[in-house]
């Protein structure tokens, strides 16, 4: 290839780059998860931040990449040099340049950052949202809307268009709440309630977990928010407000009264019953849920059967213990009656 | 000990068990050289074992729903991991290099407490021991390498992981404050004439700061560790919610500690890069002084930014805005040092040999870190990164593009001094490309996937999150990485072995270390030389007759002709340690006879330390083999 060509690519070699990476941030760096997909207010405010800061450390990048490169290929030692070169000491206006340019675009980035830390936290109250207690536990979440007396777990709902405050705090050890297209994390500290806001701009399944070490389920301590239209949130309400689980079956029957006698009601609360343990998560809706374990397995008969059979086989360091000396029928009668809480 | 000649007799026997055994020479040494060299292979050592460790972590990711390894030991690797390669990998090694090169750089004979850097050597090893038994003594710590509590506290975690880890870095650390004490000592006492301060060598600068900030950092370490350690072994209850404790009192300790730990491992990294730069470019450092206020001002600001590892913990926008502020301003200073890296490349006359090379490698990665360590220190933005593997990557890129680059630029610089030969060049550029592409392809996709939602430590993710083919590319490159490190092995065995006889000044270099012979001999210097300025042997070169000037009125000899005075070996170090090891095993099992035991062994050690006068002994010089100067590598 001669002169002029490799020219003339290499004109277009910043386009080819700028090219690639919005290529690779439109495909390759996608996912249910993905921070570069924001689907709410302080989700893209952040990712604006992102941004702005990404294409200054490129520029700089380049620059400083470009006099490398420059300077090995200029300056490299060559057969029979025996003058030395200039011995240069240095230059106060240029050190002094390349102290004071940094300094300017830093203060740049530095704007943004204070203005964006005061528009993202929630303390003490954002005005017209609705609040959620958030509780983290060993390896699950747990949810409770004091305004609504309605209390779940793991799968939160929230209606679009809203303002939703999180009041964050945990039961045991340090979790953190991330729910990446909505949100950045904020942690969840025993003794301390952190408050952060959020707001989802569609319905739909957004994808987060547990982003501070919590023990050996931290990777299984995943949870979905459910963004829903407000009409249809406010029938899950209705539905979460007058739960419905009179079990109808002879086998769910026998389920029930198990479930009082070999200790699950210890531990789990199911509204509608005199079940009120408030150790594990909050089973009234489990029909309704989409996933089991704190998100982890589909909520599928089968795979509610091999939960209560043996819960650890599934899901490492769950504090759930393992119910394996139960019969077959009687892990069967317990599924029956957990299917029909609705 | 120039100056407590005076007082010791004429003759004193030399310890000749000490210098015949091989063994016993090993375990009695106090020469700084030597126990650079400990420091070295134990770092090497655990650096290997660290490795190994990722490379497991590495394989269990490498697909959704991993069975390669149980959660329960991934969150141990994990654990393990980070810990072995800060505190018993990178930093170590670091010592060793400021152990091998630093007293010759500054024209000292050693170091100002010999027997104490022997210690301190001791001390990091029972230390690391100790944690590392732990694999085999019921399972290792596995509440991460910061260990925050409540996780690490008994109720989470009832094993005897956590009590190896709080007093294994305990034995470990008090070394390393030592450590801090006497370089410190070193550099303000033991400069030869002439040296003053603004002609030290950037290494030496990056060293006297680095040392700075161990001596400050240590302590909010040493305390935080006893307060855990009261609170598992005595039931006190520090941070316990219940009891009115705060277990945020650990994430704060822990980090101001942990942020200047950060510079302590990047500081004398800088110099390293310091001192190669300007050799094989044929100049000297472009701006001197406003690199050693760079030096000052990083080292300044890194007490003031802990609180960006804890962003996310919920300390408001007020302060999260401060921390990210001084945060951000730590680029200034180190942007000044990357810029005036390139403008002492720029006009020279480059040489691309390996330690160079690395040096270029350095350039590449560790500014790109440094992109990255800016995004971060945007508090909103960090709330999206943190603990996600987008800080995984950023401090892979910083340690390991940053810190263990430059520590590859300096063995190929300096092991010709250490050990009189030569690495091999053609090996080096293997291990140097190898390891400079496998780095890349494992660590800059994990930038995408900490972007992608991915959190750190997890043990495994769920197939529909789409981790999957970065996580692949990821451990696919950490294969192309291992084989540039076993490339460095191979490389290092034979070159001990076989590799060229090694000249006096084999780079045309510039600092004192390279007037004298390779290796250096046991004195270092027979005649302490006269520092007339800045880049004392090139000076000597260009404008004397190459050869170091002694300094006048230095030697108060009253030992035999031919002879330096020089500290006397001693096992007394070993035994303290010793006794320090002990005693942690005593206190982790609740043994009390082991702790007694511990104890006596102790007071026997710290008595005959305390009472037992150090003669030193006379080494005889040896003759300088005539060279000719300024011969080019």
């Amino acid at each position: 290839m001669d002169r002029k060509r490799w020219k003339r690519m290499a004109r277009w070699a910043p386009a080819a780059v700028v090219a690639m990476l919005a290529l690779s941030g439109c495909g390759f760096l996608q996912g249910r998860q993905s921070v570069l997909d924001p689907a709410g207010p302080v989700a893209q405010g952040q990712l604006g931040l992102i941004e702005s800061s990404f294409w200054i450390m490129i520029e700089i990048f380049i620059v400083v990449a470009a006099v490398l490169v420059v300077a090995l290929i200029r300056f490299r030692a060559r057969p029979g040099q025996t003058d030395l070169p200039p011995q240069v000491h240095g230059d106060n206006r240029l050190e002094f340049l390349w102290t004071i340019v940094p300094a300017l675009l830093l203060a740049l980035l530095a704007v943004g950052t204070v203005k964006q830390s005061f528009a993202d936290t929630g303390s003490p109250l954002v005005p017209h949202s609705m609040v959620v207690q958030v509780t983290g536990h060993q390896f699950w979440w747990a949810f409770t809307y004091p305004s609504l007396g309605v209390v779940t777990a793991n799968e939160l709902h929230v209606p679009v268009g809203q303002k939703i405050e999180l009041a964050l705090t945990s039961a045991d050890v340090l979790h953190s709440f991330w729910v990446p297209r909505l949100a950045g994390k904020t942690d969840l500290v025993p003794g301390k309630i952190n408050y952060i806001w959020f707001q989802a701009d569609k319905p739909g399944l957004y994808y987060g977990q547990c982003a501070e070490f919590c023990g050996t389920g931290h990777a299984d301590m995943r949870l979905i928010v459910d963004a829903q239209t407000p009409a249809k949130f406010s029938q899950w309400v209705a539905t979460m407000s007058h739960p419905d689980s009179t079990p109808t079956t002879a086998l769910a029957k026998a389920g029930e009264k198990l479930f009082g006698t070999i200790g699950c009601s210890t531990c789990h609360t199911v509204g509608g019953t005199t079940f009120a343990g408030a150790v594990g998560p909050n089973l009234t809706d489990l029909t309704g849920r989409l996933m089991i374990a704190a998100n982890t397995y589909p909520n599928t008969p089968k795979n509610l059967y091999n939960w209560v059979h043996d819960a650890p086989a599934m899901k490492p360091g769950v504090l759930m213990p393992s119910f394996s000396y139960l019969k077959p029928p009687q892990v069967k009668a317990l599924v029956a009656f957990l299917e029909s809480l609705k | 000990m120039a100056a407590t000649t005076e007082r010791i007799p004429h003759v004193i026997p030399r310890s000749d068990a000490y210098h015949e055994n091989k063994l016993l020479s090993w375990l009695s040494v106090v020469d700084h050289k030597r126990i650079a060299q400990l420091y070295l292979m134990a770092g090497l050592l655990f650096f290997l074992t660290g490795g190994i460790e990722a490379f497991i972590m590495r394989l269990q990711l490498a697909h959704p729903n991993g069975h390669v390894v149980s959660a329960v030991l991934f969150n141990q690797l994990f654990t393990m991991h980070g810990t072995t390669m800060i505190f018993l990998a990178i930093m170590p090694m670091l010592i060793g290099f400021v152990n091998a090169v630093l007293p010759l750089q500054i024209g000292a004979r050693d170091v100002a407490y010999p027997r104490l850097n022997a210690l301190s050597f001791w001390l990091f090893l029972a230390g690391g021991l100790l944690l590392n038994s732990s694999w085999f003594l019921g399972g290792a710590p596995n509440a991460g390498w910061f260990n925050y509590v409540p996780i690490s506290n008994p109720p989470y975690s009832p094993g005897l992981g956590v009590d190896f880890y709080d007093i294994g870095l305990q034995i470990a650390g008090i070394g390393t404050l030592m450590t801090g004490i006497n370089f410190l000592v070193t550099l303000v006492n033991l400069r030869a004439p002439g040296m003053r301060l603004m002609r030290l060598p950037m290494f030496a600068w990056t060293v006297l700061v680095t040392m700075v900030l161990i001596l400050f950092a240590f302590p909010p370490l040493t305390v935080t560790l006893f307060l855990q350690t009261f609170e598992r072994l005595f039931g006190a209850q520090f941070f316990s919610v219940a009891a009115g404790g705060n277990p945020l009192l650990w994430s704060n300790m822990f980090w101001i500690f942990g942020h200047p730990e950060v510079y302590i491992l990047i500081l004398p990294a800088f110099g390293i890069i310091s001192e190669v730069v300007p050799v094989f470019s044929r100049k000297p450092l472009f701006g001197y002084t406003s690199m050693v206020l760079a030096t000052l001002a990083i080292g300044f600001l890194s007490f003031m930014v802990w609180v960006h590892h804890m962003f996310t913990l919920g300390y408001g926008p007020f302060v999260n805005s401060i921390f990210a502020l001084t945060s951000m301003m730590i680029a200034i200073p180190t942007g000044v040092k990357v810029f005036n890296w390139l403008a002492t490349m720029w006009g020279g006359q480059i040489r691309f040999t390996t330690s160079m090379l690395w040096a270029i490698g350095f350039l590449f990665c560790f500014v790109l870190g440094g992109m990255s360590g800016v995004m971060l220190a945007i508090a909103p933005a960090d709330l999206q990164y943190n603990n996600s593997y987008f800080v995984v990557a950023h401090f892979h890129y910083v340690l390991i593009g940053g810190t263990l680059f430059a520590l590859f630029a300096g063995i190929y610089y300096w092991f010709p001094k250490m050990t009189g030969r030569m690495l091999s060049e053609r090996l080096g550029k293997w291990n140097f490309w190898l390891t400079l592409i496998g780095f890349n392809i494992t660590f800059f996709p994990m930038h995408f996937l900490g972007l992608m939602g991915m959190p750190r430590r997890i043990y495994t993710y769920a197939p529909g999150n789409g981790f999957t083919f970065w996580n692949e590319v990821s451990t696919f490159g950490v294969f192309i990485l291992a084989a540039g490190i076993l490339f460095f092995l191979v490389n290092l065995v034979t070159s001990l072995q076989r590799g060229e006889k090694a000249a006096n000044d084999p780079w045309d270099a510039r600092s004192l270390e390279w007037s004298i012979s390779s290796p250096a001999p046991p004195y270092n210097f027979a005649k302490i030389p006269l520092v007339r300025g800045a880049d004392p042997f090139w000076l000597e070169k260009m404008h004397g007759n190459g050869h170091m000037l002694p300094a006048p009125g230095q030697e108060h000899h009253h030992g035999p002709p031919n002879t330096v005075h020089m500290p006397r070996p001693t096992m007394i170090p070993l035994i303290i340690a010793v006794a320090l090891l002990i005693l942690g095993y005593g206190f982790i099992y609740h043994a009390l006879v082991v702790e007694i035991v511990g104890f006596m062994v102790l007071a026997v050690g710290l008595h005959r330390s305390m009472f037992t006068p150090d003669p030193g002994e006379y080494v005889p010089i040896e003759e300088e083999p005539a060279e000719e100067v300024g011969a080019d590598g």
